[in-house]
């Protein structure tokens, strides 16, 4: 398998392809439409076998993407910040009828003011859809995490859709080198679909029927034990494709960079983390012991691993690339009730909204503030 | 609290895998308005038959049309539609 320079957009069309979805609805929103057009030309050049809908809305996508999967067929699509919010309604009838579909989602800032660069508001703003969400740093994940995602989701143990997220621009757009597995190992790690149930006139069943108050609950709760499944399901198939394709990230759920004797650390989601890595590694060398954990994983929500992450250390801030406005960080809100029974001291920074750059100095800065004891804030 | 037949399993994705289920859920009880049709006025033309959205009108087998309140929702097209006013609302007396 040769490494070679890709967008990530295209490298996720290309991940899609050894998936072998059978129907992508499509409908083109920047910063996402790179891995659709990509796919429109794998159909049209014979090299994928799928039948690409032109539809004329993402709340059609969405619905489309739902019916094929219903029909029986592995799907896949893709959005993007309003785009994503046009398939609302849709999003909690997908995982209700715990259909295992798969869409990246090239996060983009929600208008208005109307901005097409990179934040986190689309997706975390849909996280109690009942989809299963995996953040990416980089195109190698990308790749390799489109193909862990059908896995995934399609487990009888799980049966839920998926998102997987990836940065507007500062992802999507970029270039760099990765390697795309072949053909033959993704066959022999991810098995042809096979669904637990499909519509089919031969056989008629009921897809989507009412539940009156006396049942709804149980379903409800049937959809959090899928995802509190997933937990398991997300780090077992992150080591099995370890064993097969030589690359895993952290535990599938979290990653931990220099954690070890960290007394203060970032938390953070996304191309972010790329940039905390380089900014970890100096405070190191002037003799900071600091740390960094990305989550990949924020539905379902990694709260043992993070307990268990955070033990040993003193001071913890989370960088949000979205706000719950009225309140806070929405991340930061998840990581504190997590981690509500420890001591440790954790703040919050708003940062890089509409495509703002999260540089060196941001997290430099908001390191350097937790460490200092001083309070979070928002990162200009 | 409305209910079900709680006889359902609770399948994955809530998949109803036997055909039929719906004859299950008897939604007379929504009815607030009641259609009463009048025999010796009705044409037997079959217009309400056709019209009711439910199903709920049934021909027995004297060829007489009837009403079958254990489905029938009281939305009053049957009444509406009827030729010859041989169908009149009634308020739902429980």
């Amino acid at each position: 398998m040769p490494e070679i320079v890709v967008e990530a957009s295209r490298a996720i069309a290309l991940g899609v392809k050894l998936c072998k979805p059978k129907v992508i609805p499509m409908y083109p929103i920047t910063p996402q439409t790179h891995i659709v057009e990509a796919l429109a030309e794998m159909i049209n050049n014979g090299e994928l076998e799928a039948e690409m809908i032109h539809v004329e809305s993402e709340h059609s996508a969405c619905s489309a993407l739902l019916g094929a999967q219903a029909a029986g067929v592995r799907t896949f699509s893709a959005t993007s910040s309003q785009g994503l919010a046009l398939m609302y309604e849709i999003l909690p009838i997908v995982s209700g009828n715990r259909m295992p579909s798969v869409m990246a989602i090239a996060n983009r800032a929600l208008s208005a003011p109307i901005n097409i660069w990179n934040d986190h508001s689309d997706a975390v703003s849909a996280r109690d859809q009942g989809w299963i969400q995996l953040w990416v740093e980089s195109t190698q994940e990308a790749v390799d995490t489109v193909i862990q995602l059908y896995k995934i989701c399609e487990d009888h143990s799980v049966l839920l859709p998926g998102m997987l997220c990836l940065d507007g621009f500062t992802l999507s757009h970029v270039y760099e080198r990765a390697v795309v597995p072949e053909q033959e190992q993704v066959d022999e790690f991810l098995p042809e679909y096979k669904p637990y149930v499909k519509l089919d006139p031969e056989e008629p069943i009921t897809m989507g029927p009412i539940a009156f108050p006396d049942s709804f609950m149980e379903f409800k709760k049937m959809q959090q034990e899928a995802m509190l499944n997933a937990v398991e399901k997300i780090k077992e198939v992150n080591e099995e494709y370890a064993e097969q394709f030589g690359r895993s990230y952290g535990n599938g759920l979290i990653e931990l960079y220099q954690m070890e004797d960290a007394e203060h650390a970032l938390l953070g989601m996304g191309t972010l983390v790329g940039t905390a890595r380089v900014v970890v590694d100096e405070l190191r060398k002037e003799g900071h012991k600091v740390g960094l954990i990305k989550l990949r994983s924020l539905r379902p929500f990694p709260k043992e691993d993070l307990i268990k992450a955070t033990e040993n250390l003193q001071g913890l801030a989370v960088i949000d690339r979205h706000i719950s406005l009225g309140y806070e960080g929405p991340l930061f809100s998840d990581v504190r009730s997590a981690l509500f029974e420890s001591d440790l001291r954790i703040i919050n920074f708003i940062a890089g909204l509409g495509g703002r750059d999260i540089t060196q100095k941001h997290l430099r800065k908001a390191l350097l503030s937790l460490k200092e004891g001083k309070e979070g804030g928002w990162l200009l | 609290m409305a209910k079900s037949d709680n006889k359902l399993k609770f399948s994955t994705g809530a998949v109803i895998k036997e055909p039929g289920s719906t004859l299950k859920n008897k939604t007379g009880g929504w009815r607030a308005m009641r259609p009463v049709l009048d025999q010796s006025k009705c044409v037997k033309c079959g217009t309400c038959w056709m019209y009711c959205p439910e199903g709920a009108i049934k021909k027995d087998d004297k060829g007489n049309f009837v009403i079958d309140y254990d489905y029938c929702k009281g939305c009053g097209i049957c009444a509406n539609e009827c030729p010859v006013k041989a169908i009149r609302m009634e308020l739902e007396k429980k």
